[in-house]
């Protein structure tokens, strides 16, 4: 009997062709998991190509599960477990491997002619590497046909079961409860309970082989949740169906009609797909001509009455920011939805950074202030999202709410929501008294305009992107009611309320505070937990509401003697920083790489500046 | 019946030049309104940018003065996210035609029920005399002091290109005329498509000369009207027949063609072979096509738009946003 130990947390890497299973694979061994009581945190690592050929280098598919018995902030730098089910995934995603990493590998796939496939030079594909980590060398392939000979399933269908057998092995290695595997596939293939069966009969077969070889490690594990757990119904999600689930939640609890109008683009459009689903809630999905119309048609919408929302990446931003624009001084609600990747221009399309923050502030002709969210999490994504179109309808604004491909397709446990206890949303709608003395550009106390709907008798009136006299809404070129209009549009961006930055960790007594802003929140709290347990004094504040600043920015920013701020990008956050609070000099870090930060990286980077 | 005048609809002191074809049409607009007894208040009137986008602000409707070009994809979110509205787009041959042609097909193409409005003088005229995609090749313009070395596009070949379902033509100092096809646009479930001959007096003068007094529209335009035989001409002597493949004008009396010979309009022929033909008709040796020249019903965006919702509603079991949580894969921490 091998011997099992207990772990914090552990890192799986599920790795292979793409059409090899691998996502599914990951995405149960996270769910049974989470099931437990264990934090989960996932991500997925598509490939660029849309199917690279069978076995090459380009055509590996991964899916990165951390597993904790204490909360997780980040899907892990390296991993504890690799499974590389042929060659290419084992030459490309050993570097994800920590030294002591096992690596669990399918040997009927690493034939003569698989390792050339992925430029192997000879037979030995580890020696070749320099590999010395525990192998578990499983001939899956043939294990799986000898398992489903009697279930006649084609030979295609049956291959396409390896993937169970490895997740099986895994759960062998964790000490994982299959019942729980099972059930979730028995619901997947609720349609097909033949296909289901076979499945859940490979898992075993891993689970089995596992045992009964005990394969050629040490220790089996187990990761026993800790700590008291947050009560109640979760599930897994990612960042992308957050952000759809936000915006529905937003238009049901404003009792409005969602309007999504869109155009496909790489990291964004599982957006438009989660929301076309979802007809039964109202929801109108328009997929547009371009991305102008997409962002366009909103405001339409918008115009007539609906929650209005345009969902893109960055260059789709470049298209849309006229008619974002025309939002502004329009001043209509609109919800405008990045999901950052790599750029310029095309770029890195499946790839992760923050590149587009000072778009978002400044990406459009004459003064155009809009409101920025940066969500910061894949489940943050919803709370970001209800809150882009609250500011939005209550403010009668564009806003632009970012996120970016790492947190937006990668996932976590997130708590069911109870939409009761979300604020509520209350648009500034003309009122029926307000009725023969209303103009357009009137305002309320929060410097808002009302907004009067199309179909609402007694308030016909025209808007339009031509400067409007503040008193009566016609069109005007008089330069001073064209300062006071710029200025009460800036004043009523500026007014609107975001919650005080929070401060973690060594609040009073840091050297050194960390700032971030959106997706990299849990890099760097991660990094911050890793500095403190070695007796650092670190604090760390992470910025979600971009534009208005917190009101206490520049209190806590000053408090430290050093602040760095880190940023996948040249600095664009930084920037935005000294722009905005006198003589704040921190230090940076900046990386652009289009993968997510890793703690190692982070922790070496900010213990120079600690120990300066 | 009609409870409003077209006084109703009437807002502010236009702007444009004296002469400008936009102050004709847009007391037909104005006019046409009254008769077809929409509420103000139940209208969206959008235009992009240009001479003729001001129109918005001389209606006592809801308005948008919007951005260059976008009119039709604004209008298009307008009215799906509202479709009890009367959305009417106003766009000129620039701001419809070039910097929105990708927003003119794709509205045709999908049949969204609104009323598009081209006024096409065949220039740019707030940017002071730059030739447009309806400029005839080898025009004269700021822009072309040698003449383009381009071909113009014709609306309705691009209309009719798009799957378009309605295309009228009318000219803009005629004012029954277009009255007659603004309703008919009204009327027509789907996108229709008024293309307004309008002249530019400052930059483009005379450039519909033909038809744009009615002794010209007499001598020069057939007005076509459904299920009527094709006759035109200073007393009606002249009929358009089939010929061949192509469409040919004769004399009635002559080689014995009378009435019955002559080809009879058919606006929902669903074909647009011969709609097309009649449309692309110029003088001197055919007349100019005025009216109705297509117009098909076929299913809605907007429509299909409501009845999938309703259609998805009655199958699903999720109607808000707890019941939608429910369909994920959950589990418990107790």
């Amino acid at each position: 009997m091998a011997k099992v130990e207990d772990l914090d947390q552990v890192v799986v890497r599920f790795s292979g062709d793409s059409g090899d299973g691998m996502q599914l694979a990951g995405n149960i061994f996270s769910t049974i998991s989470a099931t437990v009581g264990n934090d989960i945190c996932t991500f997925p690592d598509y490939p660029a190509d849309i199917r690279a050929p069978q076995g090459s280098l380009t055509g590996v598919s991964g899916f990165q599960v951390h597993i904790g018995a204490e909360k997780v902030f980040t899907p892990g730098d390296k991993c504890d477990v690799l499974v590389a089910m042929n060659p290419a995934a084992l030459k490309t995603q050993y570097k994800f491997c920590k030294p002591t990493a096992s690596i669990i590998v399918d040997t009927d796939s690493f034939k003569e002619s698989d390792l050339k496939k992925a430029n192997f030079e000879t037979n030995d594909p580890f020696a070749e590497m320099g590999i010395k980590n525990d192998v578990i060398a499983a001939p899956i392939t043939q294990m799986v046909k000898d398992c489903l000979a009697d279930s006649g399933m084609d030979a295609k269908a049956v291959l396409k079961c390896r993937n169970m057998f490895a997740l099986g092995l895994v759960c062998w290695l964790f000490n994982r409860d299959l019942s729980i595997a099972a059930n979730m596939l028995r619901e997947k293939f609720a349609k097909k309970p033949a296909i289901a069966e076979s499945n859940i009969k490979v898992i075993q077969a891993g689970y089995d082989y596992g045992h009964n070889t005990h394969s050629s490690v040490s220790h089996t594990y187990t990761v026993e949740t800790k700590g008291t757990k947050e009560k109640g119904v979760f599930m897994d999600i990612n960042g992308n169906k957050a952000t759809s689930y936000g915006l529905i939640a937003a238009a049901e609890k404003a009792g409005l009609k969602l309007y999504l109008g869109s155009y496909p683009i790489t990291p964004a459009t599982d957006v438009l797909h989660e929301l076309a689903k979802h007809k039964s809630l109202g929801v109108v999905t328009v997929q547009c001509e371009d991305e102008i119309a997409g962002c366009a048609s909103a405001l339409g919408a918008s115009f007539a009455g609906a929650l209005a929302c345009t969902s893109t990446s960055g260059p789709g931003i470049c298209l849309k920011s006229e008619a974002m624009n025309l939002a502004v001084i329009m001043e209509l609600p609109l919800v405008v939805l990045n999901v950052q990747r790599g750029g310029p221009a095309t770029g890195l399309p499946t790839k992760s950074e923050q590149t587009d923050l000072l778009q978002a502030l400044f990406g459009r002709n004459g003064e155009s202030p809009m409101p920025v969210i940066a969500a910061t999490s894949p489940t943050d994504c919803f709370d970001a999202a209800y809150m882009a179109c609250k500011i939005a309808l209550e403010h009668m604004t564009p806003v632009v709410l970012m996120t970016d491909a790492f947190i937006a397709n990668g996932s976590a446990a997130w708590k069911l929501p109870d939409l009761a206890e979300y604020p509520a949303i209350n648009p500034p709608y003309v009122t029926p008294e307000m009725r023969g003395s209303w103009t357009p550009y009137q305002r309320n106390e929060v410097g808002s305009r009302y907004w009067a709907v199309p179909g609402t008798e007694g308030f016909t009136h025209i808007l339009g992107g031509l400067e409007k006299d503040n008193k009566t809404g016609a069109i005007s070129t008089d330069p001073d009611n064209h300062d006071l209009m710029t200025r009460l549009r800036q004043e009523k961006i500026d007014k609107i309320e975001v919650p005080d930055l929070e401060v973690l960790g060594d609040e009073d007594d840091a050297e050194l505070l960390i700032v971030g802003f959106g997706g990299t929140y849990g890099h760097l709290r991660a990094t911050m937990d890793r500095m403190r347990k070695n007796g650092k004094k670190v604090a760390f504040a992470h910025f979600k509401y971009i534009n208005p600043l917190p009101k206490n920015t520049a209190i806590v920013l000053k408090k430290y003697k050093k602040v760095v701020v880190a940023e996948q990008n040249l600095g664009q956050f930084a920037g935005w920083l000294r722009m905005k609070v006198d003589n704040f000099a921190p230090y940076q870090y900046n990386e652009v790489k289009g993968q997510p930060f890793a703690v190692a990286d982070l922790e070496k980077a900010f213990m120079e500046i600690y120990n300066k | 019946m009609c409870e409003y005048t077209a006084k109703d609809y009437k807002k502010g002191q236009p702007r444009w030049c004296p002469g400008c074809g936009d102050h004709f049409f847009l007391a037909s607009l104005h006019k046409a309104m009254a008769e077809i007894g929409v509420a103000p208040h139940n209208v969206a009137v959008i235009s992009g940018i240009g001479c003729s986008s001001r129109l918005p602000h001389y209606m006592a409707t809801y308005g948008m003065n919007t951005i260059h070009g976008r009119a039709a994809a604004i209008a298009t979110g307008c009215k799906v996210a509202n479709p009890d509205l009367s959305v009417w787009q106003i766009s000129g041959d620039g701001d419809g035609l070039a910097i929105g042609g990708n927003h003119f097909i794709h509205a045709n193409r999908r049949n969204i029920n609104l009323n598009m409005i081209l006024l096409n003088n065949r220039i740019y005229g707030l940017t002071k005399g730059q030739y447009s995609p309806t400029s005839e090749r080898g025009f004269v313009s700021k822009s072309s002091p040698y003449g383009t070395v381009e071909e113009p596009f014709r609306p309705a070949e691009l209309c009719f290109g798009a799957r378009g379902h309605f295309f009228a033509r009318a000219v803009a100092t005629d004012a029954p005329a277009t009255v007659d096809v603004l309703k008919a646009a009204h009327a027509h479930k789907g996108a229709s498509v008024c293309e307004i001959l309008q002249n530019c007096v400052i930059f483009n003068d005379g450039t519909h000369e033909s038809v744009y007094s009615a002794e010209g529209r007499k001598k020069n335009a057939i007005y076509l009207e459904h299920g009527k035989p094709m006759i035109f001409g200073e007393n009606n002597e002249f009929g358009l027949m089939q010929d061949g493949f192509n469409i040919k004008v004769v004399k009635l009396g002559e080689n014995g063609i009378s009435e019955k010979d002559l080809l009879v309009h058919d606006a929902h022929c669903e074909d647009t072979t011969l709609q097309l033909k009649l449309a692309l008709m110029e003088g001197p040796d055919f007349p100019i096509a005025l009216g109705v020249i297509r117009d098909v019903e076929a299913p809605t965006y907007d429509d299909a738009v409501v009845e999938q919702i309703e259609d998805v509603k009655s199958k699903k079991k999720y109607h808000n946003f707890q019941e939608l949580l429910m369909t994920n894969d959950t589990w418990e921490v107790k």
